[in-house]
């Protein structure tokens, strides 16, 4: 009897790792995110750090430095990025270690936009982003940087974006885990080559699509 | 070592606690599996909770601590089982593991009004905590592995995974609070839990057949 409920228990343990996404899905279509927020495992985001503690930057300081291979480099203020044209975005936002938040509403501009701004220089393959929090680094090539749902995000979950996840200003990019979503975005510089940021230096793919592609480019989020 | 098994009849008197419930080997595991869970659920709370997250911050160093106090998770109780100094932990795992009807019914009253009297060494209730504690280790060790090494895994077990190493961390905060609320509400079987020993008049009120099994084993063997 003792063992017939321990051996239970681990089988429903079993159970969970392989329907427990559907099972979650099903809960929050049915009874609403709302509540499935309070249930364990749902929709809930996890605060990650690479440091010990979140840089903490008023917004009226905020700069974002555009620099390398461009015609034009520029420093931009957040008022100067609330200027350009909006891009909302309402998707899901899937770390690579499981969790997934589902319906993540999102606003900034695109990346696309800011890089016709400054004038992309011949030569140019890809973006190098760092962060104030002078650890965290993340690259992605140009054609990556210039899809539609790629976005430098100033608003998060309706609101602007809250100092530990990444505010004032933060990446944000879609078709890929969470990782690549930089905090605190600092400066952009365009380059020659893929540079690794931090998180693939630790061994994550550089190209971290969601389906688990690892390809330079990805039909399935073009 | 003296007991007082053999010379002494039951529930006269004020009596030493001269009955070994559990012995060294079993203390230890328990208070190491009892440190290792505690560390697990305190650095838990701030890698789950944003809130908490924020004011405690340090997540790599607390997300390693809570890797590496995973990992030892099974050590206490695989060294104490496995080794020739195991008997008793053994022989108590064979007890757990053994239900009468009348314990499941117990059980279905959590021993309120009518419910059978139980008389093993462990009740109903601390049988099923030594089970869910087991199977607790046994799911959270696995999925936790998936969280760390997940790259072998699909997106979609990763979830899976997340969603049952979590739905299991709230129902272990539940069966940790309540064992703890038990242990302080009942200082003889606690006091066992520290010192090892409890009276036979509290053997003969809550674990009668036990205290006959020592009794025939005491008999066997006047060294026990």
């Amino acid at each position: 009897m003792g063992r017939r409920v321990f051996l239970g228990m681990v089988a429903l343990g079993a159970a969970g790792i392989v329907f427990g996404t559907k099972a979650q899905n099903f809960i929050e279509s049915t009874i609403g995110s709302g509540l499935g927020g309070l249930i364990p495992g749902g929709g809930r985001f996890r605060i990650y750090s690479i440091t010990g503690s979140f840089p903490a930057i008023r917004p009226s300081k905020y700069r974002l430095e555009i620099s390398g291979l461009v015609e034009r480099p520029l420093t931009l203020t957040l008022a100067d990025l609330k200027a350009m044209p909006a891009t909302k975005l309402v998707k899901e936002f899937q770390c690579v270690t499981g969790w997934t938040v589902p319906d993540v509403h999102w606003e900034g501009v695109r990346l696309a936009d800011l890089l016709d701004h400054v004038g992309v220089k011949g030569g140019a393959k890809a973006l190098s982003f760092e962060s104030y929090d002078n650890a965290d680094s993340e690259s992605l090539t140009l054609d990556q940087a210039r899809l539609s749902d790629v976005i430098v995000a100033y608003k998060m979950l309706g609101a602007p974006v809250t100092t530990e996840h990444g505010g004032p200003v933060r990446l944000y990019v879609a078709p890929m885990f969470g990782y690549k979503s930089l905090k605190w975005l600092s400066a952009i510089r365009v380059v020659d080559e893929v540079i690794p940021g931090y998180w693939e230096q630790n061994g994550y793919p550089v190209n971290g699509w969601v389906d688990g592609s690892t390809a330079d480019t990805n039909p399935a989020y073009q | 070592m003296t007991s007082g098994l053999a010379q002494r009849p039951p529930g006269r008197g004020v009596e030493p606690n001269s009955l070994l419930r559990f012995d060294l080997v079993q203390r230890s595991a328990h208070w190491a599996n009892a440190l290792l869970f505690g560390i697990l659920m305190a650095t838990a709370l701030p890698l789950y909770f944003s809130s908490l997250a924020v004011i405690v911050g340090r997540r790599p160093l607390l997300a390693e601590i809570h890797l590496w106090a995973g990992v030892a998770l099974p050590i206490p109780i695989l060294v104490s089982l496995l080794g020739p100094w195991g008997a008793r932990l053994r022989q108590d795992l064979r007890r757990i593991n053994h239900w009468t009807a009348d314990e499941v019914a117990w059980l279905r009253t959590l021993g309120g009004k009518g419910a059978p009297k139980v008389v093993d060494k462990f009740n109903p209730g601390q049988k099923l905590n030594g089970i869910f504690t087991g199977g607790v280790i046994v799911v959270m060790l696995a999925t936790g592995c998936m969280l760390k090494w997940f790259r072998f895994f699909s997106v979609e077990w990763r979830s899976g995974a997340t969603f049952v190493h979590d739905v299991f961390a709230f129902a272990v905060f539940i069966v940790v609070f309540g064992h703890i609320l038990f242990a302080v509400t009942h200082p003889d079987s606690m006091r066992s839990m520290v010192q090892g020993r409890v009276s036979e008049r509290w053997a003969q009120k809550h674990a009668a057949d036990w205290l006959a099994d020592e009794r025939e084993l005491a008999s066997r063997d006047p060294s026990r």
